[in-house]
């Protein structure tokens, strides 16, 4: 198990990512796999960075391990922001035209359709939000 | 992420090497504000690039749009598998046109 505390900024999202590269290539994790996890944490921590504690900042915990049969990953992003429950999003329409199309929406809908699984809780004031991908 | 963009007539083309996400993509957004009103095709070159997220997507709309309100074309070339699989997932191949070869 690996652990990262770092602040909830957008210019640390590429510490965020790199962080979780390094163990998923100690793993030899597939490159589509590694893609669909980079983009997911990509999309959640600057979620994270945006929302959680606007206007002030705040700490993002970042909990990532491995497991077997089937071997998979387990990323675990922690604040202590707003309550935010990313899959209670309204999913965007995706079949709209180019001039009527807004980006709103667009990375969770991405992050739910390439995870295996995504568990959101909130507790003791932590928003805790998991995503789990079959490497 | 590297950009290098070639300017010839009212035809610009950029090329992306790396990855076009939250950290990258302000940068391609201040160079995008750079091209000349008058262009008339705009071309990307994703040939070296290893993926796009929703923050890359958002600037590919709006150039999208963009291209689209002075009746220009826009055209996304080569991009690899994963690129794709966002393209085809968020929609985003019905409203680029995009290129293989």
């Amino acid at each position: 198990m690996k652990e990262l505390s770092i602040d909830a900024e957008i210019k640390n999202t590429r510490l965020a990512t790199e962080f979780v590269d390094e163990l998923l290539e100690e793993h030899n994790c597939n490159l589509k796999a590694q893609t669909q996890i980079d983009i997911a944490i990509d999309e959640i921590f600057s979620n994270i960075a945006r929302y959680a504690y606007a206007p002030d900042t705040g700490t993002v915990r970042i909990v990532a391990e491995i497991t077997e049969n089937p071997k998979s990953v387990k990323i675990t992003l922690i604040d202590s922001g707003v309550p935010y429950n990313p899959l209670e999003a309204t999913e965007p329409d995706i079949t709209l035209s180019a001039e009527e199309r807004e980006i709103g929406g667009l990375g969770i809908y991405m992050v739910r359709k390439t995870m295996d699984n995504i568990i959101y809780e909130y507790k003791d004031g932590q928003n805790i939000l998991s995503i789990v991908k079959n490497i | 992420m590297n950009i290098s963009i070639t300017q010839n007539g009212t035809e610009t083309t950029v090329a992306l090497e790396g990855r076009l996400d939250t950290s990258t993509a302000p940068e391609l957004e201040a160079k995008l504000d750079t091209i000349p009103d008058d262009v008339m095709a705009l071309n990307f070159d994703f040939g070296e690039l290893r993926y796009v997220s929703s923050a890359g997507l958002r600037l590919l709309l709006a150039s999208q749009k963009k291209m689209n309100s002075r009746g220009g074309k826009m055209v996304i070339r080569k991009p690899n598998e994963f690129i794709m699989e966002v393209f085809e997932a968020t929609g985003f191949s019905d409203i680029l046109t995009i290129e293989n070869a």
